[in-house]
């Protein structure tokens, strides 16, 4: 017997079923098309001004820094700003991501280079999928756009967020997820990012920059 | 075969934990620090308890239907091009492990941090054949170079304090200029991230395990907060994920019920830095991410616990907060379990997965206080499940004899009242005549133990019940 | 006068029915500390109940932790049919009015008959200050006391009972009294039972943690609801030559203090 079989088959035996009842296989199907949502902390339940509000307090505590622009025209020189103010080179590294492509770069001394990151980059913007204002967290999205890798190799993560794709909670990210790509689909990667990378394991010190970027800054669009 | 144990010699290993100052300062960290910010997280977040209780329902739930979740989640693994494998133990997991990394050519592993992956002990068996495996989280990282078990299911490194860590790095890191200032934490963490950045790059097969798996999507969920488990996974050309079987979640919005409760219960974070959904390998598009995805599910003894007692373990999350709050764990740290759990979570969870016979002390190893079940957040019940290991070691005739001897002495006088009121009447009269000088002993037979580390505080002398006969006999008749 | 019938009581001439209360005076105080189950009685007495103590062992909580389960049906079956005529039954301590009311229905969970007689006890059992706040609703008692205390939460009344509120209402009705809070005083004092003799080295490293607190509060009276955990962290403090009084917070609240505190003798108290 393959141990798969070994494997359900123990299962079964240890639970007391065949796994061939129709009751149960109909619970377990019900549950995976309903998908039900569970506790929704009211914390997150506000919308507007309050919403993107309470995303940047959050994502603050998570000691990423948060700029608000008006217009997307603004990204660029925002971004320009922040690395100035770090003293950080000018170049930045970005995917294929149309929204960020079509910004107004040239009207910065900004040097940038397009596709994933093989690790020197110090440098990298990408266009988060959503945020959540529960947590400050942002949603982002694997795909020649946004590789995954800008999101962890280079030194200073940057990600841009339109103020109307902050959401409120988690499930109305997967809700937009299953809009995108039909249910039960899933792209590669999603990856939830809730501040810069950190680790407290030598003698419980709060470090940044554990392996993933030193810093996170997200620019929030307004309009 | 699971990795070796040294649980037999619990009292010993304590008594040495008890001993050794170096470890007694670094468990002040774990006293200080995860309780207060866990009680904040906690306190923040008006629907918590009753997130707990989703979360425990939620988890009991999928354990129930576990067999149907598990083909669920392969079919849809599958379909987005991954591989799964079964494995029913260590051996058979260690087997398809190397096998896919022999397929893959791989001279080296990074591994993201898996408790599973050191159950099966996967680090020494990929050595033994020729293939080096690098931990890439910085606890995981640190006790490797030292050849040691995690000591804690989070915090791995937390029995070490800053120059155990930096003697290990001039050790290992030779290449670096010997002069080079490692004073400070920072430094540490900066080498070790350039360190270990070049092994990301370089590395063939990346292996991490997973916090839950979710059958609505076939997808695998990693949590961690330096990134390590994400440039593990989407730098090389392979990623395995290794998980044991109760890993398990019906859809994304439980697995998010659940992720509520676990960074707040673990190091009192909203939610940890990096919660990554993968679901196969790259698709045709991509720009990055790695092009073979497999899963490895392993039993390794969890089947078995189901439709037991200890059915409710399967419900650990791994957050580590019953060993945070543990007053032994506080004492004698984790390598004194003397397996991969330490904690309350070990002393329930060791003796399932290599038998009581071996890991007997852990269960006995607690005062019930209570106070690991009082902050688990999926509630288990962890004091009842040590009791039912107590159980299991009294039917079995493990218990020590002179426990026997002494809990039947006290039995067989329990059950004649007349006899007890007698024999106890006598007995604190002649203690507590004894003890009257100086209302306290500093010695008492059979009390060795005790009279160790306190003084026997005297009775005062006539029983209650005798007191009580003389004085109101006839009175409340 | 209340006319007893059957565990049952009626008020006779409109007086109100007193409570027939079974104390449950537990092993430890039994034998080690009775004057803490005088105190109890007084406590009860003077809220209007009327107290009997009939003849009893033990809860078999020792067994019960050391997983004799047999032994443990035995003490219990014994204990139920001790205890079922009365309207409540009341424990100086937490660890066993918790054993009774958390773990005897589970005891039986596989006997239907003992199942019911095990409820039926473990809803009218209850730790002496939360019978006297949660059920009685005394909110202050006739004593005085003068210095500050410290108060350490036991386990089992803290965890399986919720016991932290009602001792300290009671105490800051005693006249003269003052609580000073100490460090950690819901964690552990390391006693557990046989675990005190059978892990020592580990147990006297937590009543050493404890001690320190105790220590650090600067209250020169440490007060607890278990003898258990009071016997463990008097010896500790006496072994360590800390100068600090240890009693059951029954004592404070009866006004019974006459009796030296826990290890210490009775030439020393009258030295006093």
């Amino acid at each position: 017997m393959s141990a798969r079989d070994d494997i359900l088959g123990n299962i079964r035996r240890s639970l007391g079923v065949k796994g061939s009842e129709t009751i149960r296989r109909q619970i377990v199907q019900d549950r995976l098309e309903r998908a039900p949502r569970g506790v929704i902390p009211a914390r997150g339940q506000v919308s507007g001004e309050e919403r993107v509000a309470l995303f940047k307090t959050m994502a603050e505590a998570s000691l990423a820094t948060v700029t608000e622009v008006e217009s997307a025209a603004d990204v660029p020189q925002s971004i320009a700003l922040f690395l100035r103010n770090h003293n950080l080179p000018a170049t930045l590294r970005m995917g294929d991501d149309l929204r960020l492509k079509v910004m107004p770069w040239s009207e910065t001394a900004l040097e940038i280079s397009h596709g994933p990151s093989e690790g020197r980059d110090l440098n990298a913007v990408s266009h988060a999928f959503g945020g959540v204002a529960e947590t400050g967290t942002l949603a982002m999205i694997s795909g020649p756009e946004n590789p995954s890798t800008l999101n962890f190799l280079p030194d200073n993560h940057i990600i841009v967020v339109s103020a109307k794709d902050i959401a409120s909670d988690y499930e109305s990210v997967w809700s937009k997820v299953r809009f995108t790509f039909g249910k039960g689909g899933m792209p590669r990667t999603v990856n939830w990012i809730t501040g810069p990378s950190r680790s407290g394991d030598i003698e419980q010190t709060l470090l940044l920059g554990a392996h993933g970027p030193r810093r996170l800054h997200v620019v929030v669009v307004r309009e | 075969m699971n990795v070796h144990s040294t649980s037999p010699q619990f009292k010993q290993n304590a008594t040495r934990a008890l001993h050794d100052p170096q470890l007694q300062k670094a468990l002040n960290n774990v006293k200080q620090g995860f309780i207060d910010k866990r009680k904040s997280a906690a306190d923040k977040l008006p629907e918590f308890e009753a997130l707990r209780d989703a979360a425990h329902d939620i988890k009991n739930h999928t354990l129930e239907h576990l067999d149907l979740y598990l083909e669920a989640y392969e079919e849809k693994v599958k379909a987005s091009g991954g591989h799964v494998h079964f494995a029913r133990n260590a051996d058979e997991a260690r087997e398809i492990i190397l096998s896919i990394c022999r397929k893959a050519d791989a001279k080296t592993v990074t591994k993201g941090k898996s408790m599973i992956s050191e159950e099966i002990g996967i680090n020494h068996y990929l050595e033994a054949n020729g293939i080096r495996p690098i931990e890439t989280d910085l606890g995981e990282y640190i006790i490797q170079l030292r050849n040691e078990l995690p000591s804690h299911i989070i915090a791995p490194a937390v029995h070490l304090n800053a120059t155990q860590v930096e003697q290990d790095f001039r050790r290992v890191h030779t290449h670096l200029d010997a002069k080079r200032d490692l004073s400070e934490p920072v430094q540490l963490l900066t080498e070790a991230r350039a360190v270990l950045r070049e092994r990301f790059l370089a590395a063939d097969v990346g292996i991490t395990g997973a916090n839950f798996l979710v059958a609505e999507t076939g997808t695998s969920i990693i949590v961690t907060n330096e990134g390590n488990g994400d440039l593990t996974q989407i730098l090389p050309k392979t990623h395995i994920v290794l998980a044991s079987i109760e890993k398990l979640v019906p859809t994304l919005e439980d697995a998010s019920q659940l992720l509520r409760v676990l960074a707040r219960s673990a190091t009192g974070q909203e939610m940890s830095v990096y919660t990554t959904f993968s679901t196969g390998p790259r698709r045709s598009a991509d720009a990055d991410g790695p092009a073979n995805y497999h899963v490895v599910l392993i039993d390794n003894g969890r089947s078995a616990m189901l439709g037991t007692s200890f059915e409710e373990m399967l419900r650990c999350i791994r957050c580590g907060a019953c060993m945070n709050h543990c007053p032994v764990y506080h004492a004698v740290g984790g390598h004194a379990y003397g397996w991969v759990y330490p904690g309350p979570m070990g002393a329930v969870l060791t003796p399932s997965l290599i038998g009581v016979d071996k890991a007997g002390h852990l269960p006995n190893a607690s005062t019930f206080c209570g106070r690991c079940e009082s902050v688990c957040p999926v509630r288990i019940p962890l004091p009842k499940l040590m009791r039912h290991w107590r159980e299991r070691e009294f039917e079995r005739h493990l218990t020590p004899a002179s426990v026997r001897s002494g809990l039947g002495l006290w039995g067989f006088f329990a059950k004649r009242p007349a006899l007890y009121r007698f024999a106890t009447r006598a007995a604190m009269a002649t203690l507590g005549f004894m003890g009257r000088q100086r209302g306290r002993f500093r010695w008492l037979p059979l009390a060795k133990g005790w009279t160790a580390y306190r003084d026997f505080p005297a009775p005062q002398g006539e029983t209650f019940q005798a007191r009580w006969q003389r004085e109101r006999k006839g009175r409340t008749a | 006068m209340a006319k007893l019938e059957e565990g049952k009581f009626e008020a006779v001439n409109g007086s109100p029915p007193r409570l027939r209360i079974g104390l449950f005076v537990t092993c430890l105080v039994d034998l080690m500390r009775p004057s803490i189950g005088f105190a109890a009685v007084k406590l009860l007495e003077d809220a209007g109940c009327m107290v009997e103590a009939p003849v009893q062992t033990c809860c078999g909580q020792p067994a019960y932790n050391s997983g004799d389960r047999g032994t443990t049906r035995d003490l219990a079956q014994r204990m139920i049919e001790t205890f079922q005529g009365y309207d409540y039954v009341v424990a100086p301590s937490g660890s066993c009015a918790g054993m009774i009311k958390k773990h005897y229905p589970e005891l039986f969970e596989e006997d239907p008959n003992w199942r019911v007689k095990a409820d039926a006890l473990a809803a009218k059992t209850y730790e002496l200050t939360s019978f006297l706040v949660d059920v009685l609703g005394v909110t202050q008692v006739d004593a005085t006391f003068d210095g500050a205390v410290t108060y350490h939460d036991s386990c089992s009344g803290l965890r399986e009972l919720g016991v932290k509120t009602q001792p300290r209402k009671l105490l800051s009705s005693v006249k003269g009294l003052t609580i000073v809070e100490m460090n950690d005083s819901d964690v552990c004092c390391g006693f557990g039972g046989t675990f005190a003799v059978k892990y020592s080295d580990i147990s006297g490293a937590i009543v050493d943690a404890k001690a320190k607190n105790i220590g650090a509060s600067q209250a020169p009276t440490l007060l607890a609801g278990d003898l258990g955990c009071l016997m463990n962290m008097a010896g500790k403090l006496s072994r360590d030559g800390k100068p600090i009084e240890v009693r059951h917070v029954a004592e404070i609240l009866a006004g019974m203090t006459d009796e030296p505190g826990i290890g210490l003798a009775k030439e020393a108290a009258r030295a006093k």
